[in-house]
């Protein structure tokens, strides 16, 4: 998990803070900025209304700590503000997008199949440092309905668990399984047809990656 | 009991995750087995997660948590009861 959290750590923070050492706002805050960022881009799909609303939610977060009850993690919290003043600006804003609130309902019929391959050849991490394959996977989960988007983000790019992201969005966590199922499955099918270009070249007898055609008359050949 | 490629698919991101129990991962192993198709929506799907966690495919815009903590900075210096006092 990525910048696992605290707790300990977390209510030494607070407890200082409160009784008056406001700098260590500074270190209770850092390991939460980039969940909240993305999941205000995740809510607004904009760079900059998402960076002056995790500005906006951080000030309301320092405002409201002494109602943290450490009930749950303070992630957990700090999230949930976030995501109120990104959808509060989303109300403000309801006419820019078709799909914002509740577009989707849970039990939304759709194609989840995902996209039928007879193999796969493994895209390595390290070839993400081409900067396009990035960019498609970024333009995937922008495609994502963002009932979809949401979960997506903070299980699998936060890599939250279920029980924290079911509380960070507000849901129940049958419908984090149910919705990061349809996501991962709709991501499938996206970019399985798209990534295939990512893998790198298996040579073959001739110096070009081998098709399965190649195989099977090989195959035969034995 | 045998289970078909639908079935597989069902619960495909429960398995990546180790959520499904033992008897239904034996089943769905062994239908891998001799499915190529479902070995390759598996290891496709699979992959995808695993690129999505990497920090390069999100990057935070540059210089945001120093216009964040500036901004923290100038919140901090407001005096603002933090006791929630009216």
């Amino acid at each position: 998990m990525k910048n696992a959290p605290n707790p300990e750590f977390e209510a030494d923070c607070i407890r200082g803070i409160l009784a008056g050492e406001k700098h260590l706002f500074h270190d209770l805050i850092r390991p939460c900025e980039r969940p909240i960022f993305f999941l205000l881009m995740s809510i607004l799909r904009n760079e900059a209304d998402a960076e002056d609303a995790a500005q906006e939610a951080i000030v309301k977060i320092y405002r409201n700590l002494h109602l943290f009850r450490g009930e749950s993690q303070f992630r957990t919290w700090a999230l949930s503000i976030a995501r109120n003043e990104g959808l509060g600006r989303l109300r403000k804003a309801e006419t820019r997008r078709e799909d914002s609130l509740d577009a989707l309902s849970e039990d939304q019929t759709g194609d989840f199949t995902p996209a039928i391959l007879t193999s796969w050849r493994e895209v390595p991490n390290q070839a993400l440092e081409q900067k396009e394959l990035a960019a498609v996977l970024r333009q995937a989960i922008d495609g994502l309905p963002e009932i979809y988007r949401n979960v997506v983000l903070l299980r699998d790019i936060e890599e939250m668990d279920v029980r924290e992201t079911a509380a960070a969005l507000g849901i129940t966590e049958g419908a984090v399984k149910v919705r990061l199922h349809r996501a991962r499955a709709l991501l499938q099918r996206s970019l399985a047809p798209r990534l295939k270009g990512f893998a790198p070249k298996r040579a073959g007898l001739f110096g070009w990656a081998r098709t399965r055609k190649d195989e099977s008359r090989e195959d035969k050949s034995r | 009991m045998r289970i078909d490629c639908k079935h597989v698919w069902d619960h495909i991101s429960a398995y990546i995750d180790g959520e499904v129990d033992a008897q239904l991962r034996a089943e769905i192993d062994k239908h891998l087995e001799t499915c190529e198709i479902c070995s390759a929506v598996l290891d496709s799907t699979r992959n995808v997660v695993v690129l999505y966690a990497d920090d390069r495919v999100f990057e935070m815009p540059a210089g945001f948590s120093e216009r964040l903590h500036r901004f923290i900075d100038k919140e901090l210096k407001s005096n603002f009861d933090l006791t929630g006092a009216e």
